[in-house]
Parts: structure tokens; sequence; C-alpha cells
């Protein structure tokens, strides 16, 4: 299959006080269209970092990023964000949260479509009967799922995530998981998502990539080959239980912690 | 039960500290010559209501045109502090300082520099004496947005005016309406020095420097009264527009 994103020996540099601070060196990722990737680091590893390039927000110190077959050298309206704050404009209803893109992108669509379109994504993750709230008043795993709905209103071929579950109680963020897989299900996006929860990546990856300890590097990909209508279970089954155990490893050799007794 | 009580509270408020002013002037026995009381008021509202509207009027539009000057500037000033450092470092001291600057002493320099041209200075006094608080609340605003919220939209290709209209001008809005609120009440400070200081000063000011000389003091007291009127009404205005367009910021009390 075509990779959909690229990112090609990416190195970069952060200009601080104390000289640069390399955050990035020589990445190498690929994720065939229509595939989920997980990405996984000690903090600290320049995953944000990567967020930012591959949404074209910033272009690296060397190295290529390519999505689709184009070049990533500025911001491109085929992408959607979601990030762990979910971002809410207080000021609008969480129905008109969601449909912000369309007044950017333009889709062709008109005023009744855009408005069907993102009432039925919210209906998708359970929002049915909160589109006239304003944000303050759902809970925080409430608005990330309208920030969700809001990441791919447009129909993106790329939906970037940075932790977007990593401020959620543990029962909340499962909930979530299950909806990111239903989502998958129904529209097409690759998905690069940024995460520090083992299980998230292997519940949601179809493969997971382990990051060095900054600056980072591809340390380690890992081919999560479990069925794509995968249920909280699975992760209880032996054949997850050895992918967690290895990423655990991975995780600590990148934390420079490999001789440690564990 | 609700509405009776969001006007009878602040009502009550109103009438026990008339009452005590009232018992204060009773109880030391002063003279209105000395200290007017509330019961001497209603006495100086008739006998020049007529003032009253006129001068009243002419006090509360120029607070307002100065008031609303304030606001293109204001915006406009915390426009380029918060989106440029280089501009937020220049601007500061002088702002500060000019801030700090006693207005009274701009009285003569503006009555100078434009002689004759009352309304146009009072405007003006009322203007510079109240942009400053707009100014600066709208440039921390700006410049304390999240990354995460430029981002969203920059990340689709939106361009910097569309961001700044999406989401930076409503975000910043109840820090602007607070700065407003301070605003409302300085530039009524403005336009009575103007009208206080000048000879042949006009609106309320005047009025009140008439009392003075006259050695009126219930009409000194109901002009003081008038202003603090205005003051109010114009206050409430601002709180409505608030209401509509950041009415989002208001949490529901707890």
């Amino acid at each position: 299959m075509e990779n959909l994103i690229e990112i090609k020996g990416v190195t970069h540099a952060y200009k601080t006080k104390h000289g640069p601070l390399p955050v990035l060196d020589n990445l190498e990722i690929n994720v065939p269209e229509g595939e989920f990737c997980a990405v996984v680091g000690p903090s600290g590893c320049g995953k944000s970092t990567l967020t930012r390039l591959v949404a074209g927000l910033m272009k690296p110190d060397q190295g290529e990023v390519w999505l689709h077959g184009e070049r990533v050298t500025s911001p491109r309206k085929t992408v959607g964000m979601a990030f762990q704050n979910p971002v809410m404009l207080e000021w609008r209803t969480i129905l008109e949260n969601v449909m912000l893109p369309l007044e950017i992108v333009d889709t062709g669509m008109t005023r009744p479509e855009r408005e069907g379109r993102a009432r039925h994504l919210l209906e998708m993750v359970g929002l049915k009967g909160f589109e006239g709230k304003r944000p303050s008043e759902l809970s925080g795993g409430m608005r990330q799922r309208a920030s969700l709905c809001r990441a791919i209103v447009h129909s993106p071929d790329v939906l970037i995530m940075d932790e977007p579950f990593g401020a959620l109680d543990n029962f909340t963020r499962e909930d979530l998981w299950q909806t990111m897989r239903d989502l998958r299900g129904k529209e097409n996006f690759t998905c690069v998502l940024i995460t520090h929860d083992l299980r998230e990546s292997v519940f949601l990856g179809d493969q997971v990539i382990v990051l060095s300890g900054r600056p980072a590097r591809t340390q380690f990909v890992l081919d999560v080959d479990l069925p794509a209508d995968r249920t909280i279970d699975v992760l209880y089954e032996p054949k997850a239980v050895d992918m967690l155990h290895l990423l655990r490893d991975q995780i600590r050799i990148a934390q420079g912690r490999d001789g440690e007794v564990h | 039960m609700d509405k009776l009580q969001k006007i009878g509270v602040p009502l009550a408020a109103i009438v026990a500290f008339l009452a005590l002013w009232e018992f204060i002037v009773w109880a030391n026995g002063w003279p209105n010559y000395v200290m007017a009381s509330p019961s001497d008021l209603p006495a100086a509202y008739a006998r020049f209501w007529e003032m009253f509207l006129v001068m009243g009027w002419q006090t509360l539009w120029r607070t307002i045109a100065g008031l609303l000057i304030a606001v293109v500037v204001g915006l406009l000033l915390g426009m380029v502090m918060g989106f440029s450092k280089i501009a937020r470092d220049a601007l500061y001291p002088l702002l500060v300082g000019f801030n700090a600057i006693p207005k009274a002493t701009l009285v003569p320099v503006l009555a100078l520099l434009f002689i004759g041209q009352h309304d146009f200075n009072t405007v003006l006094m009322a203007f510079l004496i109240s942009f400053f608080p707009i100014a600066v609340s709208v440039g921390i605003g700006l410049s304390t947005l999240e990354p995460e919220y430029r981002d969203i939209l920059r990340a689709l290709g939106a361009s910097k005016v569309t961001i700044f209209r999406k989401i930076a001008l409503p975000k910043t809005l109840p820090e602007f309406f607070g700065a407003l609120k301070v605003s409302v009440t300085l530039a009524f400070i403005g336009t009575n020095l103007v009208e206080i200081v000048s000879p042949h000063g006009r609106g309320l000011g005047a009025l009140f420097k008439s009392g003075e000389t006259n050695g009126d003091y219930p009409l000194m007291f109901a002009v003081l009264i008038a202003l603090a009127f205005l003051g109010i009404v114009l206050y409430y205005a601002v709180v409505a527009l608030e209401r509509i367009f950041a009415g989002w910021a208001e949490r529901p009390a707890s």
C-alpha cells in the first residue's frame, strides 16, 4: 500500500539561550494510507514537535515530511488536529465548534449540508442532544469527543492527535478509545496518535513507533496484528500482553534505564 | 423572586446609604451651607431641573464620545501590543508613564493647544484618561492566547486575520469588557475635570462650579448625585452589552 505519511530523515533543534536543543534526530516514519500509527516515547522527547511538523505548522531543520506524495512546507487543509486540551471556543455552541473548520476549508458543502455533517458526527460520538450546549456545560470527556468531531469534520486525509485522552480518567479514556475505533470504521483518515499510554497505543494502533529519548530517533516499530474490531478485552489476552511487555522494555531502553532491575 | 432580588437589593443599599447620610448630617446638626443632606436635594433638582437635563446631556454625550474613541484606540493599541513583542516592549513604558501623569495637569495644556474648543478638549480628556485599561487588557488577552487555539485554525491554512476574527477577538472580549467598566467611570472623571477647571465650562461640572461660586451646597451635592447616576447608567449599559457579546463567559452562580 502507498505510504500516505512519509517522514524522511527529519532532524530538528530548537534555539535556546544555552545553544541549540536537538529534539528530533534523523527520524523515519512511514504510515500507509488508512493506517493508524501510534507514537510513544519518554516525556519531552519531541513527540509534540512531530505533530507540528506533520501539520505543516513548522519546518524541520533537515529532512522532509511528505503527505500524499506532496512535500509539506506549510499548513494544509487536509489535516485535522486534536490536542490534550480540547480547545473548545467557549462562545460557540458545541455544534458551532464542530463546524469551525468548515468555515475555513471550502468543501463545497451548503450550510445545511455542513450542519448535517456536524450533527452526524456528534451523533456518532454519542453527543446527540448536546449540539446547542456551551462547552462549559460539558464534561472533559464530552468536550474531547466534540474536539474529535471538529478534527475530522472536513474529512481530512490525516488526523493528528497529540495525547488527546491524556487528561481524562481511565474509564472515560477507554470509552473514547472505543469511540475512536468506531470512527475509524466509518471515516477514512490516516492517523498519527502521540501518546504516553502503551495500552492506548496497542488498542488503537496498527503500528506502534517507539521514539528514543531526546533527540528522538525511531527506535522500534511494532506491528500490531490484532483484529481491527478489537475490544478492550483484547488488551488482557496473552498476545497483547506480550506486546505491552515488549513496548515497556523499549521505553525503558529509550529512557536509558536498560540495565536497571525491573 | 430572583428579579426582585436583583433590583431590590441594590435599591435597598442606596436607600440605606441616603438614610445614613441624612442621619449623620442631622446628628451633627450641620446646616446646609456646611454639608447638604439628601432631603435638601429634591428642592435643588426642582429648581434647576432644566439645567440638569441640558448639562447632564452635555456631560453624557462628551463622555460617551471620549469613551468610543478610547475603545477604538485602546483596541488598536492592544492589538499591536498583543501581536508584537517589540511593540509591547516599546509601548508599555510610554503608556504607563503617560497614565501616571495627573490628568489635571493636562487641562491647561489642552486648553492652550485647542483654544476655545471646549467640546473637543473635553472629549479628548475623557479619551486620554480612559484608553489605558482597554489597551492593556486587550494586549494581555491577545498575547496570552494559548498556542493550541491558534493552531487549530492555522493547521487549516487560515490567515492571521481569520484567526483574529474567529478566535483572538471573541476570546479577548471578557477582558475587554472588564476594562471598559473601569474606563466608563474614568471617562466621567476626565469629562468633569475639564468642565470644572475650564472657565466658561459646560456640563454638570460647570453646574457644580456655579453651585460652588454661589455657595449653593444643595446644588453641588445634587450635581454629584446626578453624576453618580449617569455613571451607574453608563456602567450598566456596558454590562448589558457584555451580556450580549460575552455572555458566554459568565458562569452560573453556585
